[in-house]
């Protein structure tokens, strides 16, 4: 079985990551930068899943933290959509700059 | 046995007489107004009587009966109850001494108290705050008992200032009154001031002499091989020894309480009291606590010479600027207070001319000698002036004159009186200012002429009072014919002059001493001659200028000039202390003290407050509350952290 | 007995305030609980005297648990005179308390149960023997305070909450530094494991001024001492009583039991710095006093300067003084409660504290007239009351010690008892005595709870006054326990 080597998997991910960090900072609306945490996330499990197959392949303990993640991101995703919906209702916006009231 | 079947029975007296009144005073003060509004003054009165009765058999018993032991009298202890452990060695023991110069004070005290208090129940009648008025005499009877029956220094301290607060409380019984008061804060805090030399001197000579007990105190100062003594007196402060500076400081307390100068500038003020009271405690009792407590400890002062010299000479200028006031001043109560005050002096520098034992011991025997004399006629003087200013309701004497008809028994009253504290013969003052003459003249004849020339002044302003009163001119008061005012004002008047009287020939001589020994005391005709003359020629001299307004006075006081206008504005002592305190302590301690606790202790708080606000402002902004600049810091601290671990972490 | 009690009767009584309804039902069961409170401590006087008299260790009715093993801490209660006086102390200000809060409308529940928790924390410190338990109850006492100023407090009461809360804070904090400091030394936090233990002297010198001084700032320490001024006097009647009467209390306590018992020979090499302070304190506070208008400035000032003397006291080492500083604590608890209930009294009827505002209250309020005055006779030292008995000991203990500075220091306290005077009288002259304000001529004299409330109080003072053999024979053994540790250690 011919391999794609370690390196080709790690440049995806790391293009997803910065993908994904360019998207949280540069977009303003909100769902978007909750699609851009996504991205980071995936591209955290993506890692995690190469190295456990390519350094510990008797092991399954970079898929068990795959998993655990993507429950994570899902959760996240239904309390931060909730958390918009709010905002939405109470500033009739998304864009986060609108939503400065937490400081000082 | 035979001795404790004796202090047994002595116990068994003197407890009442301390109780009665203090139970009174609860008694009238928790439950008198709401219960017993018009009984009050007869419980107290009652009580009073009863105190009265038994202090004087007690006395008697001891002065005749059982306290002499050998021809000399003794130092007992009728009770002691340890009431605050200081140390093993100091503590306060509440208890009684029984010698001579207790038993003589405790008959003045109960005796002038009963006075007053039959006094009271006419002179006061009507009064809102009649119960209370004779709860607070019943308090001041009660404080003014233990003062004198204290057989420790301390416990003498704490009755010391419960006279005091009972006096202040007394003095301000017209509450309402500002100008009462102002004299009571200022009788209060003087008398403290001079407590606070007191209370230095208690601790000087308790802890040299290891006790705080009267008798043990005594014998360990004086034994001059006593571990004691030596130290007490090798032990010195700016060269001064430590028994005289114990010793001064003591008689600091008694200088505030006795009104000796320049300490005696609350009692004219505390005249704005009740007049009985003037008399019971601003006359008769209170102020000559500081010649009991001289007294007292007499057998230490004897022994320091210094110390003594301090009070012979603040007696005799007392005494003296005392009396050069009295002559000027024009409120009735006023030349009676200065007058008390001169008097004291009198007792005070009688004290300090004597010396230990026999006959050098006469000034010590003169001086409780004239104490027992003036607390009668003094309370006579007081009283009668109380019935005057209740009739003429004013103090001032240009309101007075020509009452001789109107209010006859005082009239009679307040001339006996006034021949009595003058000095003339056979009244009570004679034979004790005859002591203290006959006593300065062996011993320092500056003093006597001082003494001298004071009895001559006491005359004279005595006798300017009285003719000033009662005739220089027609009556300008025509009240009802009950001038004299009821007949419980009447009796004490009457009971007082009879004692003004005949208290001269009370051989107290024979009963107080310095030693215990009786002293035989021989009169010679020539000596007290002078005097006499010197005496009579200044009543004469009164007489003419104020028996009938022909301006004489007028032109002697434009003779003494500025010296007259000082002696009216009372030497300036007040001034001088209102400076001190208004503007030295208030300007220069208080305020600063004030000012530096907000703007400098409490402005570094706040500082320190502000400071820590000011950098939090500084930094706060970094919460801005965009998300995306928390992730940027976010990941920023990341990289940082990764690049640390990654390549510094070796 | 079992001293957990006096934990958990005001625990209980926080509790049960919070399932009541209304006022009325409110402070009937504060009152209950500190009735209960009172009757526990009595119960607790007789048989603390029983068990002593016939012998027994320095601290009775001990208990000890386990609490947190890791650390070593325990759960360690027990008591011994000083303790108890301070319990009594306690117990009689949180009765008299309650009933001077008979009608506080405002949020009453929360308002009695941050009281009985605030009694909850007095008693907890007063009888842990173990100091990290000490220091938990000594912060369950300290927040309450913040919330009674910042809630029902008068005038700027949201800044004297927070400078109170901040250096009360500032002074756990460094009591906590102090504990710490001989929790690493000792490797316990059991008070008579270390006191039998010898601390070297060098660790001693460097914990003891953060205990001391933490501590001091709880008792009023020059120049720690501002927010006892401004604290005070924002807080509410019932809340200046606690605060002052036995807060200030936790204090000393702790200066002596926790910083002059357990490190004796900083005490001292640092002894001078304290009565420095302290006299600073005494005479400054004092002549500060003397400048006020307002009443409870007024008490608070003097409240510094009488605080001065358990300090002087503790500083001065001597037996008589530190009892002396035992006694003016307990004096002092007392007096000013009395002194604060009465002023709150006057306020809550005139509206104003300024004494140029007041006058002639006597005619009209009789009953309060004279218990404020009972307070300032006390507080400046007349015999019959507290204060005399305190004062005098402290002053013939310190006399004691015969260093000449000390002497001086000694002195300059003693004169304070005329500045006392002064001002006492000045505000006693001003508002009691003097012309009726004819705008209070109807004002009404004190009502059934406010008299008993005195009552308690007076009567505490009284007893002590006039037979003070009663609280020196509690309190002496225990002093001289302390004493002698603190006095052998002296090389």
């Amino acid at each position: 079985m011919s391999t794609v080597p370690l390196t080709h998997i790690l440049f995806v991910s790391t293009a997803l990551f910065f993908i994904g960090m360019y998207g949280l900072f540069t977009r303003r609306n909100m769902i978007t930068m909750l699609m851009s945490v996504e991205l980071i996330l995936n591209s955290v499990n993506i890692n995690f899943v190469a190295f456990n197959k390519y350094l510990y392949p008797q092991k399954a303990d970079g898929i068990f933290f795959t998993i655990f993640i993507i429950t994570i991101a899902a959760a996240e995703a239904a309390v931060a959509i909730a958390i918009i919906i709010n905002l939405y209702r109470t500033h009739k916006s998304i864009d986060v700059d609108d939503a400065t009231e937490l400081k000082w | 046995m035979k001795e404790r079947v004796r202090l047994m029975n002595y116990q068994q007296y003197l407890l009442p007489v301390l109780l009665l009144p203090l139970a009174c005073f609860l008694l009238l003060g928790l439950f008198g107004k709401k219960h017993l509004k018009n009984a009050s003054g007869v419980i107290g009165t009652a009580s009073m009587f009863a105190v009265t009765i038994i202090s004087v058999l007690v006395a008697g018993r001891y002065f005749f009966a059982d306290g002499k032991v050998d021809g000399v009298y003794q130092h007992l202890i009728a009770y002691k109850y340890n009431w605050l452990a200081f140390s093993p060695t100091l503590s306060i023991d509440m208890g009684a001494i029984v010698d001579p110069i207790s038993m003589m004070m405790i008959v003045v005290v109960s005796f002038i108290s009963l006075m007053v208090h039959i006094f009271s129940l006419g002179y006061m009648k009507g009064e809102e705050r009649f119960t209370t008025y004779y709860a607070y005499l019943s308090l001041f009877t009660f404080s003014m008992l233990g003062l004198v029956l204290s057989s420790n220094i301390f416990q003498m301290y704490i009755f010391w200032e419960l006279v005091g607060v009972s006096s202040f409380l007394l003095i301000g019984f017209y509450y309402n009154k500002p100008s009462a008061v102002v004299a009571s804060k200022k009788a209060f805090m003087v008398t403290r001031f001079a407590d606070f030399g007191f209370l230095i001197g208690i601790l000087v000579l308790s802890f040299y002499g290891g006790t705080l007990d009267f008798n043990a105190l005594i014998q360990r100062l004086t034994a001059p091989q006593s571990g004691e003594f030596v130290s007490i007196t090798t032990a010195s402060f700016l060269g001064i020894s430590m028994l005289t500076w114990g010793l001064c400081l003591v008689f600091v307390g008694g200088a505030g309480k006795s009104a000796m100068f320049p300490l005696h500038i609350w009692l004219p003020d505390a005249m704005e009291g009740p007049t009985p009271v003037s008399a019971l405690i601003h006359a008769a009792t209170m102020v000559v606590a500081g010649v009991y407590l001289v007294a007292r400890l007499f057998p230490v002062f004897a022994i320091d010479v210094p110390a003594l010299q301090i009070v012979t000479w603040v007696g005799a200028i007392s005494a003296l600027v005392a009396a050069i006031i009295a002559c000027t001043q024009t409120d009735i109560k006023r030349v009676l207070a200065y007058s008390t005050m001169s008097q004291i002096g009198y007792m005070m520098f009688a004290l300090g001319i004597s010396r230990y034992g026999g006959e050098n011991g006469l000034g010590y025997t003169a001086s409780l000698f004239h104490l027992f004399t003036h607390a009668f006629f003094k309370s006579l003087l007081f009283l009668g002036a109380g019935v005057i200013i209740h009739f003429v309701h004013s103090n001032d004497l240009k309101d007075m004159g020509g009452l001789r008809k109107l209010m006859p028994v005082t009239h009679i009253a307040f001339l006996v009186a006034c021949l009595a504290i003058a000095g003339v013969p056979p009244f009570a003052g004679f034979f004790s200012k005859e002591e203290i003459l006959t006593a300065s003249f062996h011993s320092n004849k500056i003093i006597y002429a001082i003494a001298l020339f004071t009895a001559v002044l006491t005359a004279f302003y005595m006798f300017r009072l009285y003719f000033s009163i009662f005739w220089r001119k027609e009556a300008t008061v025509h009240g009802t014919h009950n001038a004299d005012g009821t007949a419980s004002m009447k009796i004490p008047l009457i009971v007082l002059m009879i004692c003004s009287v005949g208290a001269g020939l009370v051989p107290i001589t024979k009963m107080v001493t310095s030693d215990g020994v009786p002293l035989e005391t021989h009169m010679d005709v020539l000596f007290s001659l002078v005097p006499i003359v010197l005496v009579l020629f200044a009543i004469f001299f009164a007489a003419r200028m104020y028996k009938k307004e022909n301006g004489s006075a007028g032109k002697m006081a434009v003779a003494f000039g500025s010296f007259y206008k000082a002696a009216t504005k009372k030497f300036y002592v007040d001034e001088i202390y209102l400076f001190i305190t208004r503007k030295v302590i208030f300007n220069l301690i208080g305020r600063p003290a004030a000012w530096i606790d907000r703007n400098i202790i409490d402005a570094f708080v706040n500082g320190v407050a502000a400071t820590t606000a000011r950098i939090s402002g500084l930094i706060k902004g970094l919460q801005s509350g965009k998300v995306q600049t928390y992730a940027l810091y976010f990941f920023s601290g990341i990289a940082g952290l990764a690049v640390l671990f990654i390549y510094l972490w070796k | 007995m079992n001293l957990t009690l006096l934990i958990i009767v005001p625990f209980l009584t926080a509790i049960a305030v919070l399932f009541c309804k209304g006022l009325k039902q409110v402070r009937t069961v504060s009152l209950a609980g500190a009735a209960v409170q009172l009757a526990l401590v009595v119960f607790l006087l007789i048989a603390y005297w029983q068990q002593h008299t016939s012998g027994g260790s320095q601290f009775l009715f001990e208990s000890n648990v386990m609490w947190f093993k890791p650390l070593n801490i325990n759960y360690h209660v027990g008591i011994d005179g000083i303790s108890l006086a301070m319990i009594t102390l306690t117990a009689l200000v949180v009765l008299a308390g309650t009933l001077v809060s008979w009608s506080t409308e405002k949020l009453s529940k929360e308002f009695f149960f941050l009281l009985a928790l605030l009694s909850m924390g007095a008693y907890g410190f007063f009888i842990s023997l173990d100091l990290f338990t000490m220091f938990f109850f000594l912060e369950v006492a300290v927040v309450p305070k913040f919330l009674l100023i910042g809630i029902w407090g008068s005038g700027k009461k949201e800044y004297s909450a927070m400078k109170l809360a901040l250096m009360l804070m500032a002074g756990s904090a460094l009591v906590f530094v102090g504990l710490a400091g001989i929790y690493f030394q000792a490797n316990s936090f059991d008070v008579i494991q270390i006191a039998g233990m010898h601390i070297p002297l060098s660790v001693q010198k460097t914990f003891f001024p953060f205990a001391f001084i933490g501590f001091g700032i709880f008792t009023a320490l020059f120049p720690f001492h501002t927010w006892v001024p401004d604290g005070h006097s924002s807080a509410p009647t019932a809340a200046s009583m606690f605060l002052a009467g036995i807060s200030m209390k936790l204090g000393g306590y702790g200066c002596l039991r926790v910083a002059t018992y357990l490190m004796p020979d900083a005490a001292h090499s640092y002894a001078w710095i304290i009565i420095l302070l302290a006299t600073i304190a005494i005479i400054y506070g004092a002549f500060a006093t003397m400048m006020q208008t307002d009443l409870k400035y007024i008490n608070a000032y003097s409240s510094v300067s009488h605080c001065g003397f358990v300090l002087l006291g503790i500083g001065m080492l001597t037996k008589t003084s530190v009892n002396g500083a035992v006694l003016q604590m307990v004096s002092h608890g007392l007096m000013t409660a009395l002194f604060f209930a009465a002023i709150g009294m006057i306020y809550s009827r005139t509206h104003t504290r300024q004494i140029a505002q007041l006058g002639g209250l006597l005619k009209v309020t009789p009953f309060i007239s004279t218990v404020f005055t009972i307070a300032g006779l006390c507080s400046l030292g007349l015999p019959g009351f507290s204060g005399f008995v305190a004062e005098m000991t402290v002053f013939m203990g310190s006399w004691q010690n015969p260093d000449a500075w000390y002497r001086f220091a000694t002195i300059l306290a003693c004169a304070s008892i005329v500045v006392t005077a002064v001002y006492i009288l000045r505000a006693t002259g001003r508002s009691i005595m003097g012309p009726l304000n004819a705008s209070y001529n109807q004002l009404t004299d004190a009502s059934w709870n406010e008299k008993l409330a005195a009552g308690v109080l007076i009567t505490g003072i009284v007893i002590m006054g006039v037979a003070p053999f009663l609280i020196t024979k509690l309190i002496a053994p225990s002093t001289d326990v302390i004493m002698n540790k603190v006095l052998t250690m002296v090389k």
